[in-house]
């Protein structure tokens, strides 16, 4: 079949939406739209990062493309399947093929059941194993895969390390065989030197199974090994996105731009400018008229207050949301001589 | 990639279950044993009562009444001269199965309420919640009177009246603690796998709340025992001439001048059952907290 494997277009979520007369009577003051019209493609084998600061909507956008939860609007086709059209039955089956991989390798596993109990979970609800006995071989098959140890499997997930705990996760994730993997901010819990096991088994993985990832990431360093196209948001928005070569080498949205400057460089001589962005991510639930990035930005005009920059292309499937994008990315050299709130460090 | 190689725990131990078990036992202080000790003692008179009680617990005898204890009736008779010891005797059965059932049924219908509540919210929660704090509003005793004069006594309605005064109990415990669950990543994720609702709410919700479950049955145990007594003196629980530990404290009433030795033995029976299941309450919520072991 042809055509993208997951396909969102325009999805919202808003929380805090009430209906009935009570919140009528409130009125709407307490409304944040965590994410805000934000429409992807994922291919087969592909894998798109998303990334941003904490709060920018990334993991609602993670829950909306496997319907954990309802999108306010927009929809999410997965394999050309609407999946708000699907009966509570057929969205469960459909599950077996779009699996998720969570932050938190502590309590993303239920603490009173055993390993064995856990990865088998999917396989005991697909009905893919005839008998115990045959599950275990599966369950060990998973294990190995996920570089475990099966005589582990009895095992409950408070003896094993954080790291261990994310194999037992990615092990669930791919014991029914999906296609889509969604995984939120996999290795932020982590060590660094374990992210990196962690980001190579799940390439690993990918190669062999020809996985799609829809991976989530608070920065740019880790989705530079997994990336194929990276996706930038920013209060629910994306604001920039493109092919990963594209966004690394010419970001054209200034947010990317100071996201990019913040990964760390392994060679301490090389020299680099540091642009630190000043305050805080303002409040989703009061997010600036205009451009949500222009209470932060450098290079904020009359015009970035008054109207909200539209995604546009600057380049082949590359794609930014600010008025001085297009059509070429404006030097870091500019951005960084700009007066405050902006600074640079050598 | 080279995966790390498979890390091998202290793969030599013993099973994590009966290792969990073994530490459990180890740990627990002198009280604790006692206390098990004097509940195992209770059931075993309760279990074994015509052969333990010394006479017959309903034989009158006008000859006797009101004695004081002697070496035939070590606590004395009542006032139609039954021998009070074999009546604290046979009395144990009644007040611990009252004791033992009522939590039991108050639990599983408690629960079961509470689970709803707290795993659907919404209107569902809202009508289980008022349902339960209409409940709540009445003490306990006033409730299981209440029910029991409109019902009358006898052993099933009892019990009956003793769960529903504890059913609003266990429903708040059980949907405060089904909201904490229902928030971990874990239902998340069994959600994610393709979990049906009620197996969520089986396999991945009622194990993480039993543990306060079980322990607030233990203490609710000792809670029933005292509620039966209450009902019981006041006339509206174990019918007479059965005995049971409140009818005998009530019984003695009449006489306590002349020989306190009944309600002495039967409060003591009762202290001494609330006090052990109390500590043993105690104990299992230490061992069944997951962050203490």
């Amino acid at each position: 079949m042809s055509g993208p494997l997951l396909r969102a277009e325009g999805l919202t979520k808003i929380f805090g939406e009430e209906t009935g007369w009570m919140a009528r009577a409130r009125g709407n003051a307490r409304q944040v739209r965590a994410v805000d019209d934000v429409g992807f493609e994922l291919g087969r084998g592909e894998t798109l990062a998303v990334v941003g600061e904490s709060g920018c909507g990334k993991s609602t956008l993670a829950r909306l493309a496997l319907r954990l939860i309802t999108p306010s609007s927009g929809r999410v086709l997965f394999e050309g399947v609407d999946l708000a059209s699907l009966s509570a039955s057929d969205m469960r089956r459909m599950r077996r093929r779009m699996q998720i991989v969570f932050q938190d390798p502590f309590g993303s596993l239920s603490p009173r059941r055993s390993v064995f109990q856990i990865v088998g979970e999917p396989l005991e609800v697909f009905g893919l194993a005839r008998n115990t006995r045959e599950r275990r071989d599966q369950v060990a098959a998973l294990l190995a895969a996920v570089g475990l140890s099966p005589t582990l499997m009895d095992r409950l997930p408070r003896q094993f390390s954080g790291g261990q705990r994310q194999r037992i996760g990615i092990a669930r994730a791919i014991a029914a065989g999906p296609s889509l993997i969604v995984a939120d901010e996999p290795v932020s819990a982590l060590d660094v030197s374990v992210q990196a096991q962690i980001v190579n088994l799940l390439q690993d993985l990918q190669e062999r199974n020809g996985f799609s990832y829809l991976f989530i990431a608070h920065d740019l360093a880790v989705v530079r090994h997994i990336a194929d196209r990276v996706m930038v948001m920013y209060l629910g928005r994306v604001v920039e996105t493109g092919p990963k070569e594209r966004v690394y080498a010419a970001p054209h949205h200034p947010y990317t731009q100071a996201l990019l400057s913040a990964v760390p460089e392994p060679d301490p001589d090389a020299p680099r400018r540091r642009i630190v962005l000043s305050g805080d991510v303002p409040s989703p639930m009061a997010v600036p008229p205009g451009c949500a990035f222009s209470s932060r930005c450098p290079i904020a005009q009359e015009i970035c207050r008054r109207s909200r920059p539209p995604l546009a292309p600057v380049g082949t499937r590359h794609a930014a949301a600010c008025h001085f994008a297009a059509p070429n990315p404006i030097p870091l050299s500019d951005v960084a001589q700009a007066a405050p709130p902006f600074s640079t460090r050598n | 990639m080279t995966p790390q190689p498979p890390l091998e725990l202290d793969a030599a131990a013993a099973p994590p279950k009966a290792h969990a078990l073994r530490g459990l036992l180890a740990r627990q202080g002198v009280s604790t044993w006692l206390a098990l000790a004097t509940i195992l003692v209770f059931v075993a008179i309760a279990v074994l009562a015509p052969f333990v009680a010394p006479h017959d617990p309903l034989a009158q005898s006008y000859l006797r009444i009101n004695a004081l204890p002697s070496s035939e009736h070590w606590l004395g008779t009542d006032q139609f001269g039954r021998d009070v010891l074999s009546r604290l005797v046979h009395g144990a059965r009644n007040s611990l199965v009252f004791g033992l059932v009522s939590p039991v049924i108050a639990a599983a219908v408690g629960t079961t309420l509470g689970v709803i509540a707290g795993y659907f919210g919404g209107p569902v929660d809202r009508v289980i919640s008022r349902l339960i704090d209409l409940l709540l509003a009445f003490p306990e005793l006033l409730l299981a009177i209440m029910i029991a004069a409109a019902l009358g006594g006898g052993f099933w309605n009892v019990v009956f009246v003793i769960a529903v005064a504890f059913v609003p109990g266990f429903a708040r415990v059980a949907r405060a603690s089904t909201l904490a669950v229902r928030q971990e990543a874990y239902i998340e994720s069994a959600i994610a796998v393709g979990l049906r609702t009620p197996m969520i709410i089986w396999r991945h919700v009622l194990p993480n709340i039993a543990a306060p479950i079980v322990v607030l049955m233990t203490l609710w145990v000792a809670s029933a025992i005292r509620l039966e007594a209450s009902l019981s003196f006041l006339g509206i629980g174990t019918r007479p001439p059965n005995p049971s530990w409140g009818n005998i404290i009530r019984d003695g009433l009449g006489n306590i001048f002349g020989s306190p030795w009944p309600i002495i033995g039967a409060g003591f029976a009762i202290t001494a059952v609330v006090l052990a299941f109390n500590v043993v309450g105690d104990a299992l919520r230490d061992a069944l907290d997951p962050d203490e072991r």
